[in-house]
């Protein structure tokens, strides 16, 4: 239960400060300490496979490529023409509204959670479940799901190549000269 | 006193609202695409719990599945986002107004 609170706490406390820096490469470290907060919460829950998963695609490519961007595109701070000295989080309008939207589902889902009574289910004594079984399952009940998900990575693969590729034709910076 | 489904539903509650605020509050698309994958944590968070709950490996497998998801949506988005920005030199969703020039 201490391990369940202070990984939960990890968690939230970095997701909240990722949405309260005003630098975005600050957001990226926090969001990989939120997701190695979460990836104990999954040791936690006997899933060793999806909390090794979640350090290594999540930790280890997913924000290394939003690192990535954030150095390449070299605008780190939020840029709006009045409000630059305010903090995100504090200006007025309709950010406001957003944030009341966002605590308004809050409070929904909590209440939709605690309706059905506050003890709660407690897990059952199941075994880890072995990256054996996982792999097993996903090769015979989840193959065709399994294979159209390399399609989808495909696909993502060209459509990035193809939208991120500079513009050579009109107003894109002229191809280097070959030597 | 072992943790139980309830918490950690109310856990991935939590940070999904804490996306869904990060969603709406931030004028930055990065930063709006990372709120994003808070939100997809917490749809993991849960259905590894739920999974957990009925022990079968079924949670898991989906949770790979949305990994993967993950991964292409960023991609895809953070092409999109260094297109926009070489167009208007800026991140600020309100400035990306039309959607042809």
């Amino acid at each position: 239960m201490t391990l369940f609170y202070l990984f939960g706490a990890v968690a939230v406390i970095a997701s909240l400060l990722v949405i309260a820096q005003r630098n975005p490469i600050y957001s990226v470290l926090l969001l990989i300490a939120s997701f190695g907060a979460l990836s104990g919460l999954y040791v936690l829950l006997q899933a060793p496979f999806v909390a090794v998963t979640q350090i290594i695609v999540y930790a280890g490519a997913i924000m290394v490529l939003f690192l990535f961007v954030v150095m390449l595109l070299n605008a780190p701070h939020e840029e709006t023409e009045h409000d630059e000295k305010i903090h995100p989080l504090r200006r007025p309008g309709p950010m406001r509204f957003g944030a009341v939207l966002a605590a308004v589902l809050l409070v929904e889902l909590l209440w939709a959670l605690t309706r059905a009574g506050s003890e709660g289910t407690a897990f059952p004594g199941a075994d880890v479940i072995s990256v054996r079984a996982i792999g097993k399952a996903l090769f015979t009940d989840y193959a065709f799901p399994f294979e159209v998900t390399s399609l989808l990575i495909i696909v993502a693969m060209v459509g990035a190549v193809v939208l991120a590729k500079r513009d050579t034709r009109r107003g894109g910076a002229p191809a280097p000269p070959t030597p | 006193m072992m943790p139980t489904l309830n918490d950690y539903l109310v856990l991935s509650a939590i940070l999904f609202a804490i996306g869904t605020a990060g969603v709406f509050v931030r004028r930055n698309l990065i930063t709006i695409l990372l709120s994003i994958e808070i939100m997809l944590n917490a749809v993991n968070l849960s259905f590894v719990a739920f999974g957990r709950s009925l022990g079968t490996a079924d949670g898991q497998i989906i949770v790979f599945f949305v990994m993967t998801v993950a991964a292409a949506e960023a991609a895809v988005g953070l092409a999109i986002v260094i297109g926009m920005f070489r167009h208007r030199e800026s991140l600020n969703p309100d400035t990306f107004t039309s959607l042809k020039w």
